[in-house]
């Protein structure tokens, strides 16, 4: 529905992206069946009902477009003057977290916060707060971020969240710096600056992998994940059930690996859909999210002003550092991490997040006026 | 809080926005490209990696086949047993399972600790526990603890044979005597069990259990008499106290076809517990002490046969016509070779004797004089037809080698030597299967255990053919040697396995062992009944008694007894 809003002023047609909508439906779509398939027998093994994940799923997915459809309708600017207050209490709760008692278990490091029967991860909060905080941050300085030391005091503005959250979620708070650093990139006129920091970011990355002993271990899990015994484990099994897969895949739902792959609802998705739909279908995802992040691209190039532009940008950042580093992980390019891979994965707070801000982008590209069109 | 200000998207925010955008877009391809070399290049091997390790195999032997006698006694039949595995990735409580399995399958707490903790699709604890442990091991209920049914060997007499039949390890692979000999008859084809598994090493049930075909092992008849082997084995025991024994052997075969009846070779050992020394062989060293106790003396080892052997000296010297049973000897009490003095058993001499009368007296001067006669050049001819120096291909695993002199190193004393049975060693079935030959007409047959087989769920039986060698000697010179024989036992040496009625034949022997300066000594004897006819032969051999040693003396009542039980059980007249 090319919907023209005719508000007050005439020839002013809101621009919508149905392009992005199309997409996101169809990677929901795709994303639950993929779920139900790598799930389903180990929500039997566990809850004695092989829907149990993708009826949770779906269930995150409805409440998630309730918040989308919300976040669309809200003018994005109104967040500009939530932006200070929303980043302090996502430093509260990713610091509140590490007090003892607080954080919910899961796999051995506290990561959840429990706010009566909802519990969520404060890190995915800390994603969009980070995101809604720097674009703002970025628009009121954009006339100094030519400036290094804007970009070191900016840098330390973000440290609050960061830090805790390094604390106990490494991979996480990889990918807020990632989104950090994408946004101050497109905000600065300057490219030799993120030169620098990109080296001396990969520089601290490496000496941090090299430097302890256990992500030692981790490393050679990645180099020799055959001869690594347990640490190659979850790296080993998501490479057979890859090659297992072929060109075309063992079809839906014949997966034998997600008997076997650790986490196959979660962070290891993707080893199964290459099983189950191929070489084809894992190259199709990847291209449907390029395609996804295309979409995001145009709407962060037209979009109204430098806030929203950087809103997309961080939320394009976000998805494709995720993305990314889930496919890398899956395919032994780097060394494991748990990153969930969007729109895929099972996870309440990663669902709501991400429909929050799809819903943040579907905002701003309806800020977007077409005059030119007209 | 903040006015809200409006900054615009300038073009340089919308380049870098491409930018970002390309290199993600870049790495996306770079990631199609990995994945690519994943699939194309890598692909084929972790396919058959994963393979190989969903099938998780777990191998179930299936009832390996029964050993029966010749009239279908078990002796050797299946048991139920558990096999005690873990799997790493099912274990939720491993403290719990690691003391639980220490305590009991009674293994050392490191051991188990090491295997329960090694991250592995699953991990062999221990075989063959008895139903009742492996119960209760299920009944603590602790994940990741696999308890497998499978068979294990059970001989319900024990010690009955058991160097005959042998044992079997641990996966049920015959390791000594018949089990070992016809491993592959008794062996059904193990039972592969291909099992789909998860990561938790839980059986995913919509793969199913892929069975490969499975045989039951075929049913062993052997030669031996249930009855006949007890009996022997109870006068071999109480020989063995009696004469404060070193070992006593008995072997009963029927001479016309080389079916051995009955194979005792004590001490024996419990063929339920094959690793556990017996008392006897308490001061050896585990493999050691196993070795020798499960040694089948009678196949395995060798002996200096003694007066027995004249049977073999007089044979030769019929079959080369330098002998007849008229010919009389002189003893007196000793004779000369060359530089060395033999003496006789009866040292004061026997005067003047017939030939029959020197084989009844077992009278050595005499049968130096007939081995001088024949000579060595011929009478190494006659061991070589009589297949003396030949393994008698009995089917038993580990059939000594006769030791004898070279051809060319046999001189007159070594002739004379060998002549009344010693200088040299010969095994037990040897001596046997050589003697049968003399009183069966000159057959030279091929003793042996196994009767025949039975194929599960069959009732015929297919029987086993043996070779049967003609000619070791001429049928008349067996009839002497039947008749001489039992004249041994009627009126001579033997005199003490007379039965009243019964005409049995036989020889007696006494040799002295190695060292001489030990003054320990072999006795024997060796019968055979009837006398014309021999149905059934049996050799008694007493190794090292304490007391009076002479066969005659010791051995021949323990054939007797044997005889007075077994020849009315065979049905064989008076």
């Amino acid at each position: 529905m090319a919907k023209g809003k005719t508000g007050k002023k005439e020839k002013k047609i809101r621009y919508f992206d149905y392009n992005l909508l199309f997409l996101l439906i169809f990677l929901i779509c795709f994303g639950l069946v993929m779920l139900y398939s790598a799930s389903s027998y180990s929500a039997s093994i566990n809850f004695s009902n092989s829907a149990y994940y993708v009826k949770k799923q779906i269930i995150f997915y409805g409440i998630g477009t309730v918040v989308m459809i919300v976040m669309a309708s809200i003018p994005y600017t109104f967040w500009k003057r939530w932006a200070t207050i929303i980043y302090a209490v996502a430093i509260a709760l990713c610091v509140v977290i590490l007090i003892p008692g607080v954080g919910r278990s899961s796999h051995g490091q506290s990561r959840w916060i429990q706010v009566g029967p909802i519990g969520f991860q404060p890190s995915e909060a800390a994603k969009i707060a980070v995101i809604i905080f720097l674009a703002m941050m970025f628009e009121r300085t954009y006339s100094k971020m030519g400036d290094f030391r804007t970009l070191i005091k900016l840098f330390l503005l973000v440290l609050p969240v960061v830090g805790p959250i390094a604390w106990n979620n490494l991979s996480t708070a990889v990918i807020i710096m990632g989104i950090a650093f994408c946004m101050a990139f497109v905000a600065s006129p300057k490219y030799s600056h993120f030169a620098v920091v990109l080296l001396a970011g990969v520089a601290f990355i490496l000496l941090f992998i090299f430097g302890a002993s256990y992500r030692g271990d981790r490393v050679n899990a990645w180099l020799h994940p055959e001869t690594a015994g347990d640490d190659g484990f979850q790296t080993l099994q998501g490479l057979y059930a890859i090659g297992s897969g072929g060109l075309f895949g063992k079809g839906l739902g014949e997966s034998m690996q997600k008997f076997i792959v650790p986490e196959a609802q979660n962070d290891m998705i993707f080893s199964i859909i290459c099983e189950e739909l191929g070489l084809f279908g894992g190259v199709c995802i990847i291209v449907l999210y390029g395609l996804f992040l295309w979409r995001m691209l145009v709407i962060c190039n037209n979009a109204n002003d430098l806030f929203g532009a950087l809103l997309v940008t961080g939320v394009m950042s976000h998805i494709a550092i995720q993305v990314i580093l889930n496919i890398a992980v899956v395919t032994n390019t780097i060394p494991n991490t748990g990153v969930t891979l969007p729109f895929f994965s099972y996870g309440g707070s990663s669902v709501m997040f991400l429909m929050l801000e799809m819903g943040l982008v579907i905002s701003v590209s309806r800020g977007i006026v077409l005059d030119e069109i007209k | 809080m903040f006015p809200e200000s409006y900054v615009r998207n300038f073009v340089y925010n919308r380049k870098k926005q491409l930018v970002t955008f390309g290199v993600f877009f870049a790495v996306l391809c770079f990631l199609i490209g990995r994945l690519v070399f994943l699939v194309v290049v890598k692909g084929p091997r972790y396919e058959a990696m994963a393979k190989e390790q969903q099938q998780r195999e777990r191998v179930v032997y299936s009832p390996r086949g029964a050993i029966v006698d010749r009239n279908g006694v078990v002796l050797a039949d299946n048991k139920r047993v558990y096999n005690i595995s873990v799997i790493h990735n099912q274990i939720t409580d491993p403290e719990a399972v690691i003391q639980m399995l220490s305590k009991e399958c009674g293994l050392d707490e490191a051991f188990v600790r090491k295997r329960v903790e090694k991250v592995s699709s699953i991990e062999k604890i221990k075989y063959h526990v008895d139903e009742e442990v492996g119960k209760r091991i299920l009944s603590y209920g602790y994940d990741g603890v696999k308890v497998d049914g499978c068979y294990s060997r059970d001989y319900p007499y024990e010690d009955l044979a058991s160097k005959v039949l042998g044992f079997t390890g641990g996966d049920n692979q015959g390791i000594l005597g018949l089990e070992a000999k016809y491993d592959e008859v008794l062996r059904g084809n193990p039972e592969e069990l291909l099992t789909m598994t998860d990561a938790r090493g839980v059986e995913v049930e919509q793969y199913g259990e892929v069975h490969t075909d499975s045989d039951e092992g075929n049913t062993l008849i052997t030669t031996l008499d249930y009855n006949i082997q007890s009996y022997c084995a109870q006068e071999a025991k109480k020989t063995m106290i009696r004469k404060e024994a070193e070992g006593v052997s008995i072997l009963v075969m029927n001479p016309k076809n080389g079916e051995i009846l009955a194979m005792v070779d004590e001490p024996e050992y419990n063929l339920n517990d094959p690793f556990t020394l017996t008392e006897w062989y308490q001061g050896y060293e585990g493999t050691q002490g196993c070795n020798l106790m499960w040694r089948n003396g009678c196949v395995s080892d060798t002996y200096e046969p003694g007066s027995i052997f004249k049977i073999i000296t007089s044979c030769a010297a019929f079959e080369e016509g330098v002998l007849t049973p008229e010919d009389r000897f002189f003893c007196p009490g000793y004779t000369v070779v060359e530089d060395r003095r033999i003496r006789c058993h009866k040292t004061t001499g026997h005067g003047s004797e017939s030939y029959v009368e020197a084989l009844e007296n077992s009278c050595n001067p005499a049968f130096v004089q007939i081995g001088s006669r024949v000579g060595a050049e011929r009478f190494y001819h006659y061991f070589e037809q009589f297949g003396l120096l030949d393994k008698t291909g009995i089917d038993l695993p580990g059939e000594a080698s006769t030791i004898m002199h070279k051809p060319e190193n046999i001189h007159p004393v070594e002739l004379a030597t060998i002549s009344f049975g010693q200088s040299f060693q010969v095994s037990p079935i040897e001596m046997m299967t050589v003697i049968a030959s003399f009183i069966n007409g000159g057959n030279r047959v091929t003793p042996h255990l196994a009767k025949g087989i039975q194929k599960p769920g069959e009732q015929e039986c297919y029987q086993y053919q043996y070779p049967v060698k003609t000619g070791i000697c001429s049928s008349d010179t067996s009839e002497k040697m039947r008749t001489f024989l039992e004249k041994v036992v009627s009126e001579g040496g033997g005199n003490k396995a007379y039965i009243e009625g019964y005409s049995i034949g036989g020889k007696t022997a006494t040799s002295q062992t190695l060292p001489r300066s030990e003054h320990q000594y072999v006795s024997s004897f060796v019968g055979f009944a009837p006398a014309a006819n021999p149905e059934v032969m049996v050799l008694v051999i007493i190794k090292k008694p304490q007391g009076i040693y002479y066969g005659g003396t010791i051995c021949a009542p323990v054939a007797r007894e044997i005889f007075a039980n077994i020849l009315p059980y065979l049905g064989i007249d008076k």
